[in-house]
């Protein structure tokens, strides 16, 4: 056949385009290399130089971190107190995801199923609205609120429940002198902080459920209770697990909040910053930051011994 | 006989984002026990509205709905005797298929021994034995919607839903599903209701069909009935192919204002070589299709007469008339059935 009717096509976008697209394979690593060396080098890098540093030690006379193979910051870690800071942090996490995890799923199901148009737009909004303003605005915000002499202990005390204050920050452990500086305001605080992360991933699972599936249970005579138990939960696990991830490793990873509300115990993130920060102990804080990552790994087993993953 | 279900004056209306949509309009409908029941219609015309409210997963806005005797008009699914195979099937993705077909007997706290076995004997009955410890996924379409029928069957229900269920199988295995499942419901002898907008599927299945267009149900007759004698325009038009002379058209052949025959049941000649005398119309070919059994034939009728449909058999003819040449239809009187004018305005 002479004279094709398509452009013969000899530029070299064109020929690269050509090339592109009849070696799929290459436009896929073309694509995947720079996502991929960010990943392998600088994330996974910055972590296998974390586990390196852990087996590092200081020297105790020079301040200087010896370059040698060994466990002591391991030993280290369990000390009473290490273990105290660690088993806190870990309670800490578990009640805040929970709590999160109690208050996030009604509303999540509320802006997945009912919520329509312009009043969606605005739960959204309104989800994440915390997010737009700064973290460090939002905590001092909260100090205000909790101090003795703030927002909560008026309105508690106009309603005459200062009673009802006064008997929860005397719950030994949780309380204090003031919410502001009580286990029970670092607490409140860490859920309002890390909510929207629970609750987002849990709208995208509920709103993935089609409607048919909780018609069908309750064709099948499920009463809305069953339904939700044995339908809408299993599939809105995914989400759960999801953001549960969130709010644990965000929990056991914060050190600000800890600092500026609560009684001064410490917590995991603390710890790490004060050794790599003040004490300059590198090494220790190093083996210090593998126990979060520890602590997740455990969870994310459980999660998926537990069917969380199921449904995915 | 008794009536399965029952629907009186049954309206429902939809207002979103501050629109009102009618979607199903005054319809009165006495579907029997024991009968294969089609809700027939294009697609917005209400069928499917009609069989939601009749299994519980919309409220009809006036109107009651009773089933075996019994009002449900304001009942919720759980609390109806009917069960429904989904368009979509709705098997739980997070459940065994076992898990799924056992899903109502599991609720009703039927232990796992009894409610397994029964499960195992409905997958059995729908030809699927080993697929119990699978997951919806793994499963294609058509075995997918087998496992929905045993879903919906498994606590026996009195009158079973299917709304489009055979929808989204390819035509070999649509075909096979249609036979399999009017076999079941002549087995088990429960109330099938069905909905479809295909009028072979309703036709070939329905001992009765009921024929819906903008939310009203147009007529409701047995298959023979409806497409031999329809009681309108619509469902002329609707069910099979059809010719629908009106006004002075019609008046030409009979005392009516609307007449309907069927293209199968005129008789094609064309010119040069056919002439027969006294054809009832005479035009000229336009278009002709092959449809295996037969041609189609769309013949324009001189001086701006209607267009018509003729069915060429293709055993014993001398093949399809060109575009263009002359044709001659001709048709017996019986052929011609006299659409009354409607009733209602």
């Amino acid at each position: 056949m002479s004279g094709s009717v398509f452009p013969v096509r000899k530029a070299l976008a064109d020929r690269l385009s050509t090339l592109l697209y009849t070696r799929r394979g290459l436009l896929l690593g073309t694509l995947l290399l720079p996502p991929l060396l960010w990943f392998g080098v600088i994330y996974l890098g910055s972590l296998l130089a974390l586990l390196a540093n852990s087996f590092f030690h200081l020297d105790d006379f020079t301040g200087q971190v010896v370059r040698e193979i060994g466990l002591s910051n391991f030993a280290n870690l369990f000390t009473p107190t290490n273990l105290d800071v660690a088993l806190r942090s870990t309670v800490m996490a578990i009640a805040v995801t929970a709590t999160c995890a109690v208050i996030g799923l009604p509303i999540a199901y509320y802006m997945a199923r009912y919520a329509r148009g312009p009043q969606k737009a605005l739960l959204y909004v309104a989800v994440m609205l915390p997010l737009w303003s700064s973290y460090l605005v939002r905590l001092y915000a909260w100090k205000l609120l909790l101090a003795k002499e703030g927002a909560i202990s008026w309105v508690m005390h106009s309603l005459d429940l200062q009673w009802l204050l006064d008997a929860l920050l005397s719950v030994p452990v949780l309380g204090g002198s003031s919410l502001s500086f009580s286990p029970m305001g670092t607490f409140i605080v860490f859920v309002y902080m890390w909510l929207p992360f629970m609750i987002l991933p849990i709208v995208a699972a509920i709103e993935r459920i089609p409607g048919s599936y909780l018609e069908a249970s309750a064709d099948l005579g499920a009463s809305p209770a069953q339904t939700f138990r044995q339908v809408t939960l299993p599939l809105a696990m995914p989400g759960m697990a999801a953001g549960s991830i969130f709010t644990f490793s965000l929990t056991l990873g914060d050190y600000i909040i800890p600092q500026v509300i609560g009684n001064s115990t410490l917590y995991i993130g603390q710890v790490v910053y004060r050794q790599q920060g003040v004490a300059g102990n590198l090494p220790f804080a190093a083996a210090f930051s593998l126990v979060p990552i520890l602590i997740i790994c455990i969870y994310l087993w459980l999660a998926k011994r537990k069917g969380a993953f199921d449904a995915l | 006989m008794t009536s399965a279900v029952s629907l009186r004056a049954v309206s429902c209306v939809f207002r979103s984002a501050g629109k009102t949509v009618q979607a199903v309009s005054g319809v009165d409908l006495e579907v029997r026990a024991g009968e294969f029941f089609t809700l027939l219609g294009p697609s917005g015309s209400g069928k499917t509205t009609c069989l939601r409210m009749i299994g519980g997963f919309t409220l009809p806005t006036s109107g009651h709905i009773a089933i075996h005797g019994q009002d449900v008009s304001q009942h919720p699914p759980y609390a109806r005797p009917v069960n429904t195979v989904f368009q979509d099937y709705a098997l739980f993705p997070h459940m065994s298929i076992l898990d799924n077909v056992a899903y109502s007997l599991m609720v009703s706290g039927v232990d796992r021994r009894t409610r397994d076995k029964k499960a195992q004997q409905l997958l059995d009955m729908v030809q699927l034995p080993d697929v119990a410890q699978r997951k919806p996924v793994q499963l294609s379409g058509g075995q997918r919607q087998r496992v929905a029928l045993a879903r919906a069957l498994i606590s026996q229900p009195q009158v079973l839903l299917l709304d489009e269920p055979l929808g989204a199988l390819d035509l070999k295995l649509r075909e096979q599903m249609q036979s399999e499942l009017k076999q079941l419901q002549r087995k088990l002898g429960i109330t099938f209701i069905f909905v479809t907008h295909d009028q072979h599927e309703a036709l070939s299945m329905s001992d009765r069909i009921g024929v819906f267009n903008q939310g009203r149900l147009e007529q409701v007759a047995t298959p023979d009935d409806l497409y031999n004698r329809p009681a309108t325009r619509f469902v002329a038009e609707f069910v099979g192919a059809a010719n629908v002379l009106q006004g002075g058209d019609a008046r030409r052949y009979a005392a009516a204002e609307a007449i309907m025959i069927r293209p199968e049941r005129i008789q094609l000649q064309w010119l040069p070589s056919d002439e027969a005398p006294a054809p009832r119309l005479r035009g000229t070919v336009r278009e002709v299709q092959f449809f295996g059994s037969f041609w189609r034939v769309e013949v324009q009728a001189d001086s701006s007469g209607p267009r018509l449909l003729a069915d060429l058999p293709v055993p014993g003819s001398k093949g399809p008339p060109t575009i263009g040449d002359e044709a001659l239809l001709h048709w017996s009187d019986e052929a011609m059935h006299i659409i009354e004018p409607a009733a209602r305005p």
